[in-house]
C-alpha cells in the first residue's frame, strides 16, 4: 500500500502514457514530467512569499501580512493581481530586446536545473548520467540573465548591481562547485539519482547520509554559505542593496518583469536548496529507518521547507555584508576550506572504517576552520583618508 | 572561532520569533481598522470651524475677518465676506462668511489659522479617515463640513478647548458688564462720575 502511494505519481504517469498512441508519447512524456515542476514549485514560491513575511515579522515582533484571507494566506493572491495589473514600464534609453529577454531567461535557466533534481523515488524528469554538471552549468546562465538586465536598463544603479552580482556569484561558484566535489567522490557518479542511491541504506536507525561525516557536514555548510550567496540572499544581497544601489539589477523593472526576477530569485534558491538535499542530506530518502513508509516526495519538501526555513531564519538574523568582506569571505575561507574539504574526504575514503577515521577527519575540519576564521579576523590597517575639498 | 556571533544572533531572532506566538506583550502591534489606540489631545491635523448653541449658521465665531485666509501659507483657505450682518452666539451683529472653503489636499496641518485667529473660531480638528474617490471635489470642504460644535472641540480637546471657554466667558462677562453700564449711563443724565472711571477701566 505505501509503496503504492510513494509511486502514486510514477504509475499515473505510467497509465496516461498507455493510453495515447505511439506517436503523441514522446511530447505526452516531456509534458507529465515538465508541467508538474512548472506549477509546484511556482505555488511553493508563492506560499514561500507569505510564510516569509509572517516569520520575519514574527521575528521582528510583528505580525506580517495578515489581512487577505484566513491568516493572511491569500496575500500571494493579491501580490500577483497586483503585479500583473500594475503598468510595465521600459526606460527610453534602455535596449528594449534586453531588457525584456533578461528575466525570461533569467526564470527559464532556473527551470532548466529542476530537470535534474530527483524530487521522490523515480520521479525526476531527466537522469543524465551529468547531472550535476548540467544543474552547474545552467545555474550560471542566471549570472548572463542577471548582466543583461543591469547593463540593458541603461542605469547606473543597475549596472552596478549587476558588476556586483557577477562580482559575487561568479566568486562563490567556485566554492559551491568544489564543495559538492566531496558528495560526487563519494558516490563515484555526477548523476544526482546515483548520488541519492549511494546514500541509501541505514545502519540502526541512521541513515547513510553524507553530511553525518565530517567532510560531508563541512561541505553541507560550505555548500549552503555559497548557495545563499549564489541565490543572492540575506545576508549576501548586495546586489540589491536597497540603502546603497536601490534594488540593484532589477531598478528599472516593473509589474509582471519584477514579479519574474522575484520568482527566478526564489526558484533559484529552491534549486540550489534542492541540489544541496540531493548531494548531502539523501534525496527524497527518510532520515530514520522506522520512517520508511512515508511518500518519499513527502521527505524530499519536508527537507525543501526546512532549508527554506533555514533561510529566512539567516536573513531575518543577520546584516548585510560589505563588499570587501564578501570577497575575502570568498577566496580567503570558503575557497581553502572546500579545497581542504575534497582532500579530506580523501582522507576518509582510504582511511579504515572506524573510530579513528572519525577523529582525524573532524580534526582535519576543525584546524583549517579556525586557523582560516583567524586568518580572515585580522583587521587591515587602513591608512586614514584625508579629504582635501569635503573639509 | 568564526561563526559564534552567527549562532548567537541566530539563537536571539529565535527567541523573538518563539516569544511572539507566547507572549502577546512583544506585539505591539495595534491592528488599526479594529483596535484603535486611545485618542492623543495634542493630536492634530485639519482645521474646523466652531459654532456655539444649536444653530450650524446662527452660532458660528467666525465673523469674516479674513486674518487666516491671509495667514494661510498654502493658501488653501477661501472665505467670502457677507454682505449684511447677523447676530452672532452673544447677540452681537458681525459679518459671516458667506463661503468657507478649505481644500484639505492642499492643507498642510500648520495650525497657523488657529493661531492668528482673534474669535476662536477655527482650531485644528483630529480626524484623520478622509479618503474619498473624488480627489478635487471631495477633499475641498465648505462651511457646511467644516463646522462642528464646541461640544465636538470639547470632546478633542479638553484641556485646550476649557481654557477658550473660560476666556470667551470672561469676555462676555465684560462685553456685558460694559453695555450694563454704558446703559445705565445713556438712561441717568445724573450718572454718578466714580461709575464713569468704572466703565473706563475696563473698557482698557
Amino acid at each position: 500500500m505505501s509503496e503504492t502511494i510513494d509511486q502514486i505519481f510514477v504509475i499515473l504517469k505510467d497509465w496516461i502514457m498507455g493510453n495515447v498512441s505511439a506517436g503523441m508519447r514522446p511530447i505526452f512524456s516531456a509534458l507529465l514530467s515538465v508541467v508538474p515542476v512548472l506549477v509546484v514549485f511556482p505555488l511553493l514560491f508563492a506560499f514561500t512569499t507569505v510564510l516569509e513575511r509572517k516569520g520575519l515579522g514574527r521575528i521582528q515582533n510583528r505580525y506580517g501580512p495578515n489581512r487577505t484571507g484566513p491568516y493572511g494566506f491569500f496575500q500571494p493572491l493579491a501580490d500577483a493581481v497586483k503585479s500583473l495589473t500594475k503598468e510595465d514600464i521600459v526606460p527610453r534609453a534602455a535596449d528594449q530586446v534586453v531588457h525584456f529577454l533578461a528575466p525570461l531567461l533569467l526564470v527559464s535557466a532556473v527551470f532548466l536545473g529542476y530537470a535534474v533534481l530527483p524530487v521522490g523515488r523515480n520521479m525526476v524528469v531527466a537522469d543524465l548520467n551529468a547531472g550535476v554538471l548540467f544543474f552547474f552549468a545552467v545555474g550560471s546562465l542566471v549570472e548572463l540573465a542577471v548582466f543583461m538586465a543591469g547593463w540593458s536598463s541603461r542605469n547606473k544603479y543597475s549596472l552596478l548591481g549587476a558588476m556586483r552580482a557577477i562580482a559575487q556569484m561568479i566568486s562563490y561558484e567556485v566554492p559551491l562547485v568544489l564543495a559538492s566535489i566531496v558528495a560526487i567522490m563519494a558516490a563515484g557518479s555526477l548523476s544526482t539519482v546515483s548520488i541519492v542511491r549511494a546514500q541509501a541504506g541505514y545502519t540502526g536507525i541512521w541513515p547513510h547520509w553524507f553530511v553525518l561525516t565530517p567532510w560531508g557536514f563541512a561541505g553541507f555548510v560550505l555548500f549552503m554559505i555559497a548557495a545563499t550567496a549564489e541565490s543572492n540572499r540575506s545576508p549576501f544581497d548586495l546586489p540589491e542593496g536597497e540603502s546603497e544601489i536601490i534594488a540593484g539589477y532589477y531598478i528599472e523593472y516593473s509589474g509582471f518583469k519584477f514579479a519574474l526576477f522575484f520568482l527566478g530569485e526564489y526558484l533559484g534558491m529552491f534549486a540550489t536548496s534542492a541540489m544541496a538535499i540531493t548531494l548531502f542530506l539523501g534525496g527524497w530518502a527518510a532520515p530514520f529507518s522506522f520512517l520508511t513508509w512515508v511518500p518519499s516526495y513527502f521527505w524530499f519538501f519536508a527537507k525543501l521547507l526546512t532549508m527554506i526555513a533555514g533561510f529566512i531564519w539567516i536573513r531575518g538574523t543577520l546584516p548585510r555584508l560589505r563588499m570587501d568582506q564578501l570577497m575575502n569571505f570568498a577566496w580567503r575561507f570558503m575557497l581553502p576550506m572546500t579545497l581542504f574539504n575534497i582532500f579530506i574526504a580523501g582522507v576518509w575514503h582510504f582511511m579504515p572504517a572506524g573510530f579513528s577515521r572519525w577523529f582525524v577527519c573532524a580534526i582535519l575540519v576543525a584546524a583549517p576552520c579556525i586557523l582560516l576564521s583567524r586568518g580572515l579576523k585580522q583587521e587591515k590597517k587602513l591608512q586614514v583618508r584625508t579629504y582635501r575639498f569635503a573639509e | 572561532m568564526l561563526g559564534k556571533g552567527l549562532l548567537n544572533g541566530l539563537a536571539e531572532t529565535a527567541r523573538n520569533f518563539l516569544g511572539s506566538y507566547v507572549s502577546k506583550d512583544r506585539l505591539t502591534t495595534v491592528q488599526f481598522p479594529e483596535e484603535r489606540v486611545p485618542p492623543i489631545e495634542a493630536a492634530r491635523n485639519f482645521p474646523f470651524l466652531i459654532y456655539d448653541g444649536e444653530s450650524r449658521q446662527q452660532g458660528l465665531r467666525c465673523v469674516s475677518c479674513l486674518i487666516c485666509e491671509k495667514e494661510c501659507p498654502p493658501k488653501c483657505i477661501f472665505i467670502e465676506k457677507s454682505q449684511d450682518k447677523k447676530p452672532d452666539a452673544s447677540g452681537k451683529p458681525q459679518f459671516y462668511p458667506a463661503v468657507f472653503n478649505i481644500d484639505v489636499s492642499v492643507c498642510m496641518s500648520c495650525q497657523i489659522c488657529v493661531e492668528v485667529c482673534p474669535f476662536d473660531a477655527i482650531k485644528m480638528d483630529v480626524a484623520f479617515e478622509l479618503s474619498t474617490d473624488n480627489r478635487f471635489d471631495g477633499l475641498l470642504w465648505n462651511k457646511e463640513q467644516l463646522s462642528k460644535p464646541n461640544e465636538y472641540y470639547r470632546a478633542i480637546h479638553p484641556t485646550e478647548a476649557a481654557a477658550v471657554d473660560a476666556q470667551l466667558a470672561e469676555s462676555r462677562a465684560k462685553m456685558e458688564a460694559k453695555s450694563k453700564s454704558a446703559a445705565e449711563a445713556r438712561s441717568g443724565d445724573a450718572a454718578s462720575p466714580q461709575m464713569q472711571s468704572v466703565s473706563g477701566a475696563t473698557e482698557k
